[in-house]
């Protein structure tokens, strides 16, 4: 057993992707993730690893595409700016199906926006965010241990299936502290054939590419690629089930937000409501399914989110729009009280 | 903590609690009737700051020398003029909060040759033993190192505050003392203090410890 450390969520996601084997680290500073580049710069010369502070944030995602193509585990972090600025480059790896992990412990937006806390990246993470048919497998920790625990997870997630994966932090969760175990995992290396590493005369050269010069083969890779996401769907959902055995109502929030609301139900049951609460931890795939059963059985959702309301929208589709979702939101760095959630709960128990 | 030097000057690894000793600690000598005042060095984190117990510290009466931009979202490394007057003028006690790391206190070194001049301040480390980077005595001192050499002054005591956050047990504590205690042989430096949150302190055992009376809750 790992002995407990007291850690920032930052430094939980470092240390645990040290533990996963990554020895590649690119990025550039922004508030408030810096504390993973800081924590990079200190540990990897000592390890034998590379931290590099690029010059920009495009630089540095181009980076995380080469070390990938040579079939290293690699990561970079940012917050929400420039997570915006590394899209061309996650578009690439996607395209050229390379597993690396991409962290965005997001702030308010947008533009410069903020530095305090925010989810309005959802969409962003879960719809693309580049250019092109593609997705992101998307994790979303709601402590200090999950962010280290999911750092793990994200990394065998993407060897799995040669898929970039992001880590969809905020604020809160990288800047506070509590106690965490990153336990010593042993990691088996994943075989990957199609690494750009050296034929060393034995083989034919492998090709890292997302450039494809006729339409019909570009095709197929889209396709053969949406068989693959497929299996993700069916195969690496998660989430998590607070009271809902008996519910009425069910609340639906991840990440910090999911913190707060768990607050929210707790006091609304002693106030004889029964409320439950969905936390979807793969943003992508989000557990549709999940949602789709609780319709049958609920009366209605809340949507407890960081933003304008992003996630109410697969809320709904998931739902098959057969039950009332409000939304319960700040933004631009602002947290909702678990009393505004609860507020939200009464409002729809009254209808 | 014995009271000593006129400046004390708190600096240590990135989330060591230097912020909140250092409120506890100005806190403290005004409840014993010494004129303190207390500044925020932090040219490093946006959040946690001195200004997060603004009230706490304007209701006993102790000014607090801010950056204009602390607690605003405006992410400026700058230092407020009136900082000077801690260093010049001597009839008040200072206490002084430095960021974390070496790059926290590189903003201590340009008050440094007046606070040599006068010769009359404490520069502690604080220490926690529970943080990632300084879990050792041999980790600690490498941090110490980067410090002094980005401040252009010398530790002279060490404060453990050693904690797991709201799980801390005494025992958790307690299970600490060794290590400080070496790296107090290590060093040569003095333990001025080992702290523990008010409601830790053991009946009896009051002078044993420096109690965090304030303690600040974000979340």
């Amino acid at each position: 057993m790992a002995e407990k450390v007291l850690m920032k969520g930052n430094e939980a996601i470092a240390e645990a992707a040290i533990k996963a084997g990554c020895r590649h680290y690119f990025g550039y500073p922004i508030t408030p993730q810096t504390e993973i580049a800081a924590y990079m710069a200190k540990r990897m010369p000592k390890i034998g690893g590379t931290f590099l502070q690029a010059e920009s944030e495009v630089a540095a995602i181009n980076m995380v595409y080469g070390v990938a193509g040579a079939g290293f585990r690699v990561m970079t972090s940012s917050s929400s700016p420039g997570v915006s600025l590394k899209q061309e480059g996650i578009s690439y790896i996607a395209g050229a199906d390379l597993p690396a992990l991409i962290v965005n412990v997001q702030r308010g937006g947008p533009g410069l926006g903020g530095i305090q806390p925010s989810q309005s990246d959802y969409f962003q993470a879960t719809k693309g965010g580049g250019h092109g048919d593609y997705h992101l497998i998307v994790l979303a920790p709601a402590s200090v241990q999950e962010m280290a625990d999911l750092t793990g997870k994200a990394f065998d997630l993407a060897d799995k299936y040669r898929c970039p994966t992001m880590l969809l932090a905020d604020g809160t969760l990288g800047q506070m502290m509590e106690p965490v175990e990153i336990p010593d995992v042993e990691v088996t290396p994943v075989e990957k054939p199609w690494a750009v590493n050296g034929t060393k005369g034995k083989r034919a050269h492998n090709i890292v590419n997302s450039l494809y010069l006729k339409p019909e083969q570009l095709e197929k890779m889209n396709f053969e690629r949406f068989e693959k996401y497929k299996q993700i769907e069916e195969n690496e959902v998660m989430y998590e089930s607070f009271m809902m055995e008996d519910a009425e109502y069910c609340v639906v929030a991840f990440g910090i937000a999911a913190r707060i609301s768990k607050n929210a139900v707790v006091a609304a049951r002693k106030n004889g409501i029964k409320v439950g609460l969905i936390r979807p931890i793969t943003l992508w795939p989000f557990p549709t399914e999940v949602i789709a059963k609780a319709a049958e059985q609920v009366k209605g959702f809340v949507s407890v989110e960081l933003s304008m309301g992003q996630m109410i929208e697969d809320i709904r589709l998931a739902s098959g729009c057969k039950k009332p979702v409000l939304l319960c939101n700040r933004a631009g760095g602002m947290i909702m009280s678990p009393e505004e959630v609860l507020a939200k709960i009464d409002e729809l128990a009254a209808n | 903590m014995k009271n000593t030097k006129r400046i004390s000057i708190f600096c240590g690894h990135y989330g060591s609690g230097k912020t909140n000793i250092a409120v506890n600690y100005a806190l403290s000598l005004k409840a014993q009737g010494i004129p303190v005042r207390i500044a925020d060095l932090d040219i490093v984190n946006p959040y946690f700051r001195t200004k997060d117990s603004a009230n706490e510290l304007e209701e006993a009466g102790i000014p607090l020398i801010s950056p204009t931009f602390a607690n605003t979202n405006v992410d400026l490394p700058a230092l407020p003029q009136e900082l000077y007057s801690l260093v010049q003028q001597t009839h008040t006690h200072a206490v002084m909060d430095v960021g974390g790391d070496d790059r926290g206190a590189y903003a201590l070194g340009r008050y440094a040759p007046y606070i040599r001049e006068e010769n009359n301040f404490d520069l502690f480390c604080v220490v926690n033993f529970y943080r990632p980077l300084t879990t050792t005595p041999e980790e600690v001192m490498e941090v110490m190192a980067e410090i002094e050499a980005a401040a252009h002054l010398p530790f002279t005591a060490i404060i453990n505050n050693s904690n797991l956050g709201e799980a801390t047990t005494l025992e958790d504590v307690l299970a600490t003392k060794e290590k400080c205690e070496v790296l107090s042989h290590l060093t040569g430096l003095p333990i001025a203090a080992t702290c523990l949150r008010e409601d830790l302190v053991p009946d009896g055992e009051e002078q044993n410890y420096f109690a965090l009376h304030l303690q600040k809750k974000y979340f």
